[in-house]
């Protein structure tokens, strides 16, 4: 079958088989290896991706499902050389090591901002809740989302902000 | 030595927050990763790759009458099925395992645990290799499993390993430490003893990434290239080179960027050798990734000890012995990864922080009919189930004494001017100030009015507890006169080249699953040649491009290849002295070295840089005889000792009494290192081993149903600590270098999965006591909890 979505800004039209999981049309596909998979269960949340702006587990949506739809990605977070102050806090307060996991928690991250610039703790660790970290103790995650929403990015990214008010954010 | 925290950078540069050397800095992988431009195995496609699916075995225990494939192997898109029987005539039906035995690679005439290996498809894609499994039609002769591994040396019981020679029972081994005769007469005269079966389950390391490979064959060179996911590459390149008859030049493993290792990436796995036949037969690359209840079912898992544990001591509380015989479980084939002659690991670490004047301990391993492993899980070795063990008889005899835990430790911990200490194992302590760490733990805790809110509590009915754990690492292995992996001693190598333009690269054995070894080992060079970090570039994990080496697991990274790069660089700065003497036309006598450059003495003005340096190695410069034209070096460094980090950890909970549901309010933990390098690094590696110890303690453990089905095969069943259960931690560090590693460092990966864990359960214990509570074993789910509560004296109200 064919399908048409947005990806990372960019509009795409693809054959696929019908039961391919938008994971794999993700990765195996569109060659973006950013996102990542690491269980079947649709618990760990490695695969978490943006679907119109909102958090999905990719292992868990047929890429049918995402037929137009915009799907935002790891690789669609920064803006030319400029990386997503979600990024820059990741990198600033060792929100990462082995960084498999990393992906998704920048988009839910993301997210979670977008709908809510000034979380506290409590509303960071329920936003990734969904998401599993073997490295980090997620403490540093928290402190990473902090960074980003101390330090928001230019006005196109309050425009975002607003569209997307009020809308659940976690995966 | 000068110890160095968060220090300020070469005061030329006049940027403290840009260290030449040690202090935080970022890490120079994170821009890929944060770009979603990681490299790992799954991610790499090679031109005319195939896909590889593994069929596994549903049941634990079984005669294999027959497989048919001949409906799978018509399946459209399936190139080709191998079997057992496929497998014995190369040869390669039998594998052998890290610990002298074998392992089936694929079953050729039992299958022995739910979840081994039967039969690989190779298809053209991933979802065809997956659908043709289903086609594959295998008769079992179900036969009656080993299950319980107390029942495991019952005489007769099932034979699993029927295909060892003259084997007649399930037993592997018994090993031990330390003297039981002077053991025994210590614990008849105490005034006081303590006995406690103490069971560590099963668990598993659960990296996100799971396990997998990509092999290339090139039959003409007659040449392998394997991408995998190991912890080990150059110890994974002579195994598969003994195994596959490939001469080992002709193997090059490429180890890229790991999603978590923590010991799950050590072992070679049947599938790893798959894909590698499967690129032989079909002469095609092969990719093979397991999905994540082939990880959790089948590759290492950890502990399975079933510990008898014995304290002993006088009624005032002088700790004077411990002795324990442990029932170790190792699944159905022997494939732990430990230091040839220690089989056990070092559980010999059992003696603890304590000072002793008698220990022992014997330990049986046992084949049963589960998976095999057992050493993985940033366990240094077993130090996980020894500290564990330790911890909680201190506790109980704490209780039993109605002593404070914390006053009872502090009265028993070696004492600074004991080291280096000889325990009553046969291990020598390299260094240790453990009384300061307890005190800093217990500040940080506010210990006292922790205690005071306690019985404020209890009065109310409330159940708090507060749980502390000191413990001793024994990490850094080698040396390599006592330590080998199937033969090969545990050492490890460094190669540093300085370019013209005075950039360098560093050329490092061991492998990083996420540990920061592009940043660490940077800064290790850059602190002792004074070049900034940012010019050096770290490589590693790739045989053809690194020097050998034993690879990163036991918290070894630091402790023996940090010291190799440590010593790699004073050997160029040492030549550099040699070179810039003739550049100055001075004597090298006359130079001193201040961080990145030699000088005149007495004459600072007149001096050259480390890039100077290196332009003048290659330039035209008349070079001092024996002087080769260049600055490079390398070095393979054979630790003399192992290295004994060490912490004080204390962990407050509140106990829900309607549910039995543990929270985890406080957790505070104060490690010692030795030298610290990126106190960034360190402190997410604690933080890490926290959260893997709230797991441990509370939610992960794998468990078998009679018939030996795996009750833990996916992530809804073996629960992984999320952002809500864990608190936001509280560390703390003191620095007592290690006397006998070039930097002072003694390694810091594994110390807070082997420190918390009785922290934890020493707390929920404390938060019972009410109920007369004294143990309990791992994990302490809400229905645990719930049930040790019910029936038991109420607690006053």
């Amino acid at each position: 079958m064919q399908i048409s979505m947005t990806i990372n800004g960019t509009d795409i039209t693809e054959e696929i088989e019908p039961r391919v999981l938008l994971v794999h049309f993700i990765r195996d596909q569109l060659r973006l290896t950013g996102t990542h998979w690491g269980c079947d269960t649709s618990n760990c949340g490695t695969c978490v991706v943006l679907m119109d702006g909102r958090p999905v587990k990719s292992c868990t949506v047929l890429a049918a499902m995402a037929d137009g739809h915009s799907i935002t990605t790891v690789e669609g977070l920064a803006t030319g050389a400029t990386l997503d102050p979600v990024q820059q806090g990741f990198m600033e307060e060792h929100g990462l090591q082995c960084g498999f996991c990393t992906p998704g928690m920048m988009l839910t991250a993301r997210a979670l901002l977008d709908h809510n610039p000034h979380p506290d703790d409590g509303e960071i660790r329920e936003a990734i809740s969904g998401q599993m970290c073997r490295c980090t103790g997620y403490a540093t995650i928290v402190r990473s989302v902090q960074w980003a929403a101390a330090h928001p990015a230019g006005q196109d990214r309050m425009d975002e902000m607003e569209e997307n008010a009020g809308e659940e954010v976690t995966a | 030595m000068t110890i160095i925290e968060e220090r300020a950078a070469n005061p030329a540069a006049g940027d403290e927050n840009r260290p030449i050397g040690y202090g935080r800095i970022q890490r120079k992988e994170d821009p890929r990763f944060v770009r979603g431009k990681g490299h790992y195995v799954d991610d790499i496609v090679l031109p005319g790759m195939l896909h590889g699916a593994i069929l596994r075995s549903p049941v634990a225990h079984a005669r294999l009458v027959s497989i048919d494939t001949s409906a799978a192997l018509a399946h459209p898109g399936v190139v080709a099925v191998i079997t057992g029987q496929d497998l014995l005539g190369l040869k390669l039906a039998w594998a052998p395992t890290l610990s002298a035995d074998v392992q089936a690679v694929l079953a050729t005439d039992k299958v022995r645990f739910q979840g081994q290996e039967v039969a690989f498809v190779i298809a053209e894609d991933r979802y065809a290799a997956r659908d043709a499994l289903e086609l594959i039609e295998v008769d079992y002769d179900v036969l009656p499993p080993v299950i319980d591994v107390r029942t495991a040396l019952d005489p007769g019981a099932p034979v699993i390993r029927d295909d060892l020679e003259g084997r007649t029972d399930n037993h592997i081994f018994d090993w031990e430490a330390g003297n039981s005769a002077e053991t025994d007469a210590v614990f008849a005269s105490a005034d006081v003893v303590v006995s406690q079966e103490v069971v560590y389950p099963r668990v598993h390391p659960a990296p996100m990434e799971t396990c997998g490979a990509v092999a290339d064959f090139e039959p003409i060179e007659g040449a392998l290239t394997l991408y995998e996911t190991s912890q080990a590459p150059h110890a994974h390149r002579t195994l598969f080179a003994i195994v596959s008859g490939i001469p080992e030049h002709k193997i090059r493993i490429v180890s890229p960027d790991i999603g978590g290792g923590f010991g799950n990436k050590v072992g070679i796995y049947p599938g790893y050798i798959l894909a590698v036949v499967g690129s032989i037969v079909t002469g095609r690359p092969v990719k093979w990734m397991e999905d994540r209840s082939e990880n959790l079912m089948s590759t290492s898992f950890a502990r399975d000890y079933i510990m008898q544990g014995e304290i002993a001591a006088t009624k005032d509380g002088k700790i004077l012995a411990v002795r324990s015989t442990v029932l170790a479980d190792h699944g159905a084939f022997n494939a732990t990864a430990q230091p040839t002659k220690y089989p056990a690991g070092f559980f010999h670490i059992f003696t603890g922080s304590y000072d002793l004047q008698a220990a022992h301990c014997k330990v049986t391993g046992v084949y049963t009919n589960k998976a095999p492993g057992g050493v993985a899980y940033a366990c240094s070795f077993r130090v996980t189930e020894a500290v564990y063990l330790v911890e909680r008889l201190v506790d109980m005899l704490a209780h039993k004494l109605e002593m404070d835990p914390a006053k009872l430790r502090l009265m028993n911990l070696i004492k600074p001017e004991q080291f280096p200490y000889k325990n009553k194992t046969g291990w020598e302590y390299d260094s240790g100030n453990y009384e300061q760490a307890l005190r800093k733990s217990m500040e940080m805790a506010g210990y006292d009015d922790l205690r005071r809110e306690q019985q404020e509590k209890r009065a109310r009915g409330e159940l708090m507890g507060i749980g502390i754990s000191f413990f001793t690492e024994t990490v850094g292995a080698g040396p390599r006169k006592h330590m080998d992996i199937v033969g090969l001693g545990m050492a490890d190598g460094a190669e540093l080249r300085i370019h013209p333009t005075g950039k360098a690269v560093v050329r490092i054995s061991v492998q990083s699953q996420g540990q920061g070894h592009e940043t660490t080992f940077a800064q290790i060079v850059a602190e002792e040649i004074g070049i900034p970090p940012e010019d050096i570039d770290v490589v590693h994990g790739d045989t053809d491009q690194t020097p050998f080496g034993l690879g990163t697991y036991g918290s070894r990274s630091t402790p023996v290849s940090g010291a190799a790069v440590a010593l790699v660089a004073r050997k160029v700065r040492e030549k550099a002295k040699f070179i810039a003497a003739a550049m100055l036309e001075a004597r090298p006598e006359d130079l001193e070295w201040e961080k990145g450059r030699w000088f005149v003495k007495g004459d600072p003005s007149v001096g050259k840089t480390m890039a100077e340096i290196a332009m003048g190695a290659h330039g035209t410069v008349t070079l001092p005889e024996g002087i080769d034209g260049n600055l490079d070096a390398e070095v393979t460094y054979d630790p003399p000792n192992l290295t004994f980090p060490f912490g004080a950890y204390i962990c407050v909970v509140d106990v829900d009494p309607g549910t039995g549901h543990v929270t985890v309010r406080r957790f505070i933990a104060v490690d010692d290192c030795g030298t610290r390098i990126n106190p960034m690094i360190i402190e997410g590696q604690v933080h890490g081993g926290l959260t893997d110890g709230v797991g441990m303690a509370l939610m992960q453990f794998i468990e078998f149903d009679k018939e030996g089905n795996n009750l833990g095969g996916t992530f809804m069943d073996y629960l992984i600590p999320t952002a809500l259960e864990v608190p936001d931690w509280e560390t703390g560090f003191t620095v007592t270098p290690s006397p006998h590693h070039p930097i002072g460092a003694k390694g810091i990966g594994e110390s807070a999965t082997v420190g918390s864990p009785p922290a934890i359960v020493n707390a929920v214990v404390d938060a019972l006591a009410p109920f007369g509570i004294t143990h309990m074993d791992m994990p302490c789910t809400p229905a645990r909890v719930w049930e040790a509560m019910q029936g038991r004296p109420r607690p006053p109200i």
